[in-house]
C-alpha cells in the first residue's frame, strides 16, 4: 500500500492511495470548513442539492443512469463533523478496473462525473435552481426532526448540545432546525461559493490506479475549483476545553414516550485530545473503561449487574471529550449512574489487571491494524488527519499504542471530569 | 481440501469437508494483515417447533438468540474476554434462519480459531447466568420497543403472513424469554450445534489446510444431521391482511410497503430466484426508476428510502419503505408503476445497465472480510455455490423479470405497515 499526500493548486490536497487490496475504488471530494451555527445548516444543504443534478445530467435519474453504467457506482453527498470542523463533499464508490467485464476504465469517467456535479450545478436567475433547493430544504428538516427516532443516538446528540451549548462542538452536522427551514436558492448559493472560494478542500483517492493516472484524471476538477479559490483556505481550529465547568454536573432530563430510559454522561478529558502526548493512552483508557466487550463498563454494568443491554463509553478526540451512554429502566438509572461512577473511581485507583490493560491495548491496536484493510476506515483515518492537521499514519500510531503503560491510563483517568448528564426518560418515569 | 478458481472475481476459495459433515471453506487474500472467521449453524429465529428423537419439540420465541448469548459463558469463564485478551474481536447474531459467532484480529488467529471452535460446541449453562441473562435481553428487547423502524417491519411480516414464525421478533418477548431453562437451552444446543448442520468460513491471508487441521482437532462431536422444522399450516398465498397502522414516539410517519412472494425453492433455483427478485426491485424502485424520480421529488420520499428482496425457509417477500409525510400516496405510486411495468415492459438498454449495476454491486461487497465471510456460510446453509453469481446474472432475462413483477408485484400480495408520530412527541 503507497499513500502519497501533496498539494495540487492552493487549498487543494490529494491522499493517493494505491492498493490492488480492493474490488472497488473510493474517489472523494471533501471540503473541510469551521463548524459554525450560522453556516452549518446552509452548508449541509448543499451537497445534497449538488447531488440532484448538473448541466450534463440535470437530473437524478440522469445521474443515476450515469452512475449505473460505472457498475453502479455511487456518489453520496457527505455531511460530517469531526472536532469542530465540518465536512461537506460527494464520497465516490466504484468498481475497480480491474473488475469491469470488458475492461473499461472508470476512474476517469466517474472523476468526469464528480467535476461536473460539483462545479456545474443547474442554475435558474445566476443561483441554484428552486425546486432542489426546495426539495432538499424540506428533507434537511425533516432529517434534523427525524433524529429524535433512534434514541440511543439521539440522547447522545442531546448530550453534545446540551453539554457543549457555548461551544461550536455543541452545533449539529446538519445544524438547527429554524435555520434550515429558513434557507432560500439564494443563501445555499451563498455557502456553495463560500465553501469553493475559502474552505480546505481535501480529494482522496483508493484504488489500483497510480498517483500520476489519478492527478491526470483529477485534472479537470482541480482546474476548476483552482479557478473559483480566493486566497488561503480559512484555518480549521478546535477550543479544547480540558475541565469541566465549576458546580457541575449539570443535569438534564427529557421525557418521551419510551419503554426504556437512555442514561448518557459527558466528560472533559482534562487536556487529553488527538494533539496531546497523552492520545494512545485515551485511546486504551477509552478500550478498558468502556469501549469495548471485555470493558469495566460492559462487565459490570451489564454483565455483573444485569442492569441493561449496552454501557458503553465512546472518545472524541479530536474535541477532548468522553461520553458514557447507557440504556436502562427508568428506576435502575441511578444505580446504574452510580456504578458507571464507582468503574471510573476504580481505573483511577489502579483497579485492573495487566491481562486487562494487554486486552484493551490489543483491542485499539487491532483496531488500526484492521483498518489498513478497510476501504471505509482507510478514508475516515485519512479525513481525520487532515482535519486535525496530523500526518502519522495508522503504523506508527500503533507503535505508540503499544509502549501505553498501566500509569499513562491511570493519568488519564484522572484527569476526567464529569460535565453534563442527560436521561432520556418517559413519560411517567 | 479443494481449491476452486473464480477468475473474474480474482478470488481463490478453499472447500472441505470433515467426516462428520462440517463444512469448511478458506478464502485465501494474500497480502492482509486481518483474518475473519465465522463460524455458524443454520438454527435461527424461526426455528422454535422442531424434531428431536424424544419427539416434537415446542420452545419459547427467542431460545436462539438466548443461547447466542449464553454460549460466549464457558467452565472457565467468558469466551469473549479469553478472545479478547489474545486480540481479537469477536462479537455474533442471530438471524430468522442462522446463528453467527465470529472474530476479526490481526494476531493470534489459531488460538483465537480454537477458542470460538470451542466454546460454541461446547455449551455451559447454570439457572444464575440464565436468570442474569434474561436481565440483559429484557433490556435488548425493551430497546427494540422503541425501535420504530424495526417495529415497522415487523408490523408488515404481521400483515403479509398468517402463520409463519417470521412474524416473530427474533428476541422473542419479556414474557417468551421468562420461560427459558438451563434445559432448553441444552435440547436446542443438541439439535442444532451438530457439525453436519453447521459451517465455520475464514477470510484472510491463512494455510486453508491449517484451519481445517484446527477443526478437526477441535470440532469432535458427531454430526447429527439436519433436524426437521415446523413452520406452520401452509401460508396463503397472498397477503393475509393489507394494511396496519399505530403510533409511537417518531417525527414522521415511517413505512414498509411488502409483496408476498412464493416461497424460495432450493439450491440454485434460490439464487436465481433471489437475483430476479432483487433486479426486479431495482426495476421498480432503484435510483434510476422513474418512479424513484417520481416519489422523491415529489418529497413523498427521503434519502433514508430502501428496499430488498429477503428469502427464508417458507417465505420470501420484498419490501421497501422510509419516511414519508403521505405513506398512502406512495402506496398508490408504486401500485400504479406495478401495473405500468407488467403491461409496458422496460427497455433492453435498462436492464442491462440495471444488471451491470447490481452484478457491480455484489462484486463490491466482497471487498468486506464480514461480508464474503457471512455470505459463504448462508449460501452453503442453503446449499447455494454463492461465487456462481456472475454466471447466473448472465443468463437470467428481461422476460424472466416482467414476468415475476407481473405476477407478483400486484396489489393482492402486498401490504403497507405505518407507523406514524403521536406518541407523545417532544
Amino acid at each position: 500500500m503507497n499513500v502519497t499526500r501533496e498539494t495540487l493548486a492552493p487549498g487543494v490536497a490529494l491522499t493517493a492511495i494505491q492498493t490492488d487490496k480492493f474490488k472497488s475504488a473510493s474517489l472523494t471530494v471533501t471540503f473541510l470548513t469551521p463548524l459554525r451555527r450560522e453556516t452549518a445548516s446552509a452548508n449541509a444543504l448543499v451537497p445534497y442539492v449538488l447531488r440532484r443534478g448538473c448541466r450534463r445530467w440535470p437530473t437524478m435519474g440522469e445521474v443515476s443512469v450515469r452512475l449505473e453504467e460505472l457498475y453502479g457506482g455511487a456518489m453520496e453527498p457527505l455531511v460530517g463533523k469531526i472536532g469542530e470542523t465540518q465536512s461537506l463533499g460527494l464520497v465516490g464508490s466504484f468498481l475497480d478496473d480491474a473488475y469491469t467485464l470488458e475492461g473499461e476504465a472508470v476512474l476517469e469517467q466517474a472523476s468526469e462525473l464528480m467535476a461536473a456535479l460539483l462545479l456545474e450545478p443547474v442554475t435558474e436567475d445566476g443561483v441554484f435552481r428552486r425546486e432542489y433547493v426546495d426539495g432538499e430544504r424540506e428533507n434537511l428538516v425533516q432529517n434534523i426532526r427525524s433524529q429524535m427516532n433512534d434514541k440511543r443516538s439521539y440522547a447522545l446528540l442531546r448530550l453534545t448540545q446540551e453539554m457543549c451549548r457555548g461551544e461550536a462542538y455543541g452545533v449539529d452536522r446538519l445544524g438547527d432546525q429554524d435555520s434550515a427551514a429558513a434557507l432560500t436558492p439564494q443563501s445555499a448559493w451563498e455557502a456553495y461559493e463560500a465553501l469553493l472560494a475559502s474552505a480546505q478542500v481535501e480529494l482522496y483517492y483508493c484504488g489500483s490506479a497510480d498517483p500520476q493516472r489519478v492527478r491526470g484524471a483529477l485534472g479537470t476538477l482541480v482546474e476548476g475549483l483552482r479557478a473559483k479559490r480566493r486566497g488561503a483556505p480559512e484555518k480549521l481550529t478546535c477550543q479544547v476545553a480540558p475541565h469541566a465547568a465549576q458546580g457541575g454536573p449539570r443535569e438534564v432530563v427529557e421525557r418521551m414516550e419510551v419503554t426504556q430510559g437512555k442514561l448518557t454522561m459527558g466528560f472533559r478529558t482534562g487536556g487529553a485530545s488527538v494533539w496531546a502526548e497523552t492520545y494512545p493512552a485515551l485511546l486504551v483508557f477509552n478500550a478498558l473503561y468502556g469501549g469495548t466487550a471485555t470493558s469495566k463498563l460492559f462487565l459490570n454494568v451489564r454483565e455483573k449487574l444485569s442492569l441493561c443491554y449496552y454501557a458503553s463509553s465512546a472518545v472524541e478526540a479530536a474535541k477532548g471529550i468522553l461520553m458514557v451512554s447507557s440504556g436502562v429502566e427508568f428506576d435502575k438509572m441511578a444505580q446504574a449512574q452510580e456504578e458507571i461512577l464507582a468503574q471510573l473511581e476504580a481505573v483511577k485507583a489502579g483497579g485492573f489487571t495487566d491481562a486487562d490493560l494487554t486486552s484493551a491495548r490489543q483491542a485499539v491496536v487491532s483496531r488500526y491494524r484492521g483498518t489498513l484493510d478497510s476501504r471505509a476506515q482507510l478514508e475516515y483515518y485519512w479525513l481525520s488527519a487532515a482535519v486535525t492537521g496530523r500526518d502519522e499514519t495508522p503504523e506508527a500510531l500503533i507503535a505508540r499504542l503499544e509502549q501505553v503503560t498501566a500509569q499513562d491510563v491511570v493519568a488519564v483517568a484522572r484527569g476526567l471530569e464529569l460535565d453534563t448528564i442527560y436521561r432520556l426518560m418517559g413519560k411517567e418515569g | 481440501m479443494e481449491e476452486k478458481r473464480y477468475d473474474k472475481l480474482g478470488m481463490r476459495l478453499w472447500r472441505g469437508e470433515l467426516e462428520n459433515g462440517l463444512r469448511v471453506y478458506v478464502d485465501v487474500r494474500p497480502g492482509y494483515g486481518k483474518q475473519f472467521a465465522f463460524f455458524a449453524t443454520r438454527y435461527g429465529g424461526l426455528d422454535t417447533r422442531f424434531q428431536t428423537q424424544a419427539g416434537w419439540q415446542d420452545t419459547p420465541a427467542g431460545v436462539a438468540h438466548f443461547l447466542e448469548h449464553k454460549l460466549f459463558d464457558t467452565k472457565d469463564g467468558n469466551a469473549l474476554q479469553i478472545m479478547a485478551a489474545n486480540g481479537a474481536d469477536p462479537n455474533a447474531f442471530t438471524s430468522f434462519d442462522i446463528t453467527g459467532y465470529f472474530f476479526q484480529c490481526t494476531q493470534g488467529f489459531e488460538e483465537n480459531l480454537r477458542t470460538l471452535l470451542g466454546f460454541v460446541t461446547e455449551p455451559y449453562f447454570t439457572p444464575e447466568s440464565v436468570a442474569k441473562e434474561q436481565g440483559i435481553i429484557g433490556q435488548e428487547i425493551a430497546m427494540g420497543d422503541d425501535e420504530a423502524d424495526t417495529e415497522v417491519f415487523y408490523d408488515l411480516l404481521g400483515c403479509l403472513y398468517a402463520h409463519h414464525p417470521i412474524r416473530t421478533h427474533i428476541a422473542g418477548t419479556q414474557a417468551s424469554i421468562a420461560q427459558i431453562t438451563p434445559q432448553t437451552l441444552y435440547t436446542c444446543h443438541g439439535a442444532f450445534y451438530n457439525p453436519a448442520n453447521m459451517v465455520l468460513t475464514v477470510v484472510g491471508d491463512v494455510d486453508p489446510e491449517r484451519v481445517m487441521a484446527i477443526a478437526r482437532e477441535v470440532v469432535t462431536a458427531p454430526g447429527t444431521g439436519d433436524p426437521a422444522r415446523d413452520y406452520g399450516p401452509a401460508e396463503p398465498v397472498q397477503a393475509v391482511t393489507h394494511s396496519s397502522r399505530r403510533t409511537m414516539a417518531v417525527s414522521a410517519p415511517l413505512f414498509q410497503l411488502g409483496f408476498k412472494l412464493p416461497a424460495p425453492g432450493k439450491g440454485p433455483d434460490r439464487l436465481r430466484a433471489r437475483l430476479i427478485g432483487n433486479l426486479a426491485g431495482e426495476l421498480l424502485a432503484g435510483d434510476s426508476s422513474p418512479l424513484y424520480a417520481q416519489l422523491y421529488e415529489a418529497g413523498l420520499i427521503t434519502r433514508n428510502f430502501a428496499y430488498g428482496y429477503e428469502d427464508y425457509p417458507g417465505c420470501a417477500f420484498f419490501a421497501l419503505g422510509g419516511e414519508s409525510r403521505d405513506p398512502q400516496a406512495v402506496e398508490a405510486k408504486v401500485l400504479a408503476e406495478c401495473a405500468r411495468l407488467a403491461a409496458e415492459g422496460f427497455d433492453a438498454a435498462r436492464f442491462q445497465r440495471i444488471k451491470k449495476a447490481a452484478y457491480g454491486g455484489m462484486v463490491g461487497q466482497l471487498n468486506s472480510f464480514e461480508d464474503t465471510a457471512v455470505e459463504l456460510a448462508q449460501a452453503d446453509l442453503n446449499g447455494i455455490e454463492y461465487l456462481t453469481f456472475p454466471e447466473v446474472f448472465r443468463s437470467i432475462t428481461a422476460d424472466e423479470v416482467r414476468e415475476f413483477i407481473r405476477a407478483w408485484f400486484t396489489e393482492a400480495q402486498s401490504a403497507l405497515a405505518v407507523i406514524g408520530p403521536g406518541g407523545g412527541e417532544g
